[in-house]
């Protein structure tokens, strides 16, 4: 049985059109509006906001600090806030403890520090296993931990997005704040990758 | 007609990439993706609104797909949107699906990108309302 409003036979991609269609004639979306917003998470929203966090925490103890009390408004101290920006909450990964980071129920994601979500983030097999078996589905996606570090596994809602704060890599002692934040990839930040030296 | 071009991947010219990810991987989930953004930046529902009709669309999916189909997340956001435009009154459901089925409608060679068939007869569709 379908659900859907339209019927499932007709294309996506037309109604998707027959909607924007709908939408603009009746004046309850402004094209140029919608284009601005598109053109705004495909270009100047990205990973790279989040990088910058984790680089000023691993230099600025006293910013880390006020990051790990409150996310949402230090962040916001950077600039970086915005839809799904609300409610941030920075974990920081030890030598005994990983973050990783999940939305059970759809693609909760702190989009102002890491733009819209990977593929593999919105997959419904990704979201169902990382909580039954955090330490395969991290191994499987490269990541192998000693048995001694415990995985926590934190699921983002509307109410809280999570960010993970990774440790600072062996051997990045003598990298300036910009070298640090260019080692930092989209995956270490959701708790699926460690940040390593290139 | 939409051409194939060789998307740089550095410089000015490159395409937006996520750690080396197309943001979107189809013109059309840019454009629901854009949709949903407008409606609740101009205030028509709230994003909480919007984010359970989206819940409520991937758990139908999971719910009802059979092994072995392809997930497709903005599948489930284009739902939630027309979903969530029905029931705030924004357009009627019978609009949307009279515009779907007009631009399906359009003459053949109009635009063959997402046809599966090579032997279709646009003249051929069923205007009925089937409820499957």
């Amino acid at each position: 049985m379908s659900t859907d409003v339209t019927a499932d036979r007709i294309p996506i991609k037309l109604r998707t059109e027959a909607l924007e269609q709908l939408l603009v004639e009746r004046g309850l979306v402004d094209p140029n509006v919608m284009d601005a917003f598109i053109k705004t998470y495909e270009k100047d929203v990205g990973p790279l906001n989040g990088a910058k966090v984790v680089a000023k925490a691993w230099t600025d103890a006293e910013f880390k600090a006020r990051l790990l009390e409150n996310g949402t408004t230090t962040v916001a101290e950077l600039g970086f806030k915005g839809p799904q920006g609300e409610h941030i909450v920075v974990v920081e990964n030890t030598e005994s403890v990983h973050n990783v980071v999940v939305c059970t129920l759809c693609s909760c994601y702190p989009w102002p520090l890491l733009g819209l979500p990977p593929t593999w983030y919105k997959d419904p097999v990704y979201r169902a296993r990382v909580v039954k078996e955090p330490r395969a589905v991290l191994g499987e996606m490269g990541l192998s931990l000693p048995e001694s570090t415990e995985i926590t596994v934190w699921d983002s809602s509307s109410e809280v997005r999570f960010f993970v704060l990774p440790q600072r890599p062996a051997g990045s002692e003598d990298l300036s704040e910009d070298e640090l934040a260019a080692l930092v990839s989209r995956d270490s930040m959701v708790g699926v990758a460690e940040v390593v030296v290139s | 007609m939409t051409a194939v071009i060789e998307l740089d991947v550095e410089g000015p010219a490159a395409p937006p990439r996520a750690n080396g990810e197309l943001v979107f991987a189809e013109p059309w989930e840019s454009r629901a993706f854009g949709l949903a953004m407008s409606l609740n930046e101009s205030g028509v529902f709230t994003w909480d609104e919007f984010r359970e009709e989206l819940i409520a669309a991937i758990s139908s999916w999971e719910q009802s797909a059979a092994p072995g189909d392809c997930y497709s997340y903005y599948q489930c956001w284009l739902t939630a949107l027309e979903r969530i435009s029905v029931t705030h009154e924004l357009i009627p459901a019978h609009s949307l699906r009279e515009r779907a089925q007009e631009l399906a409608d359009r003459p053949a060679g109009y635009d063959h990108g997402h046809d599966h068939g090579h032997d279709h007869d646009h003249d051929d569709h069923d205007h009925d309302d089937h409820d499957h």
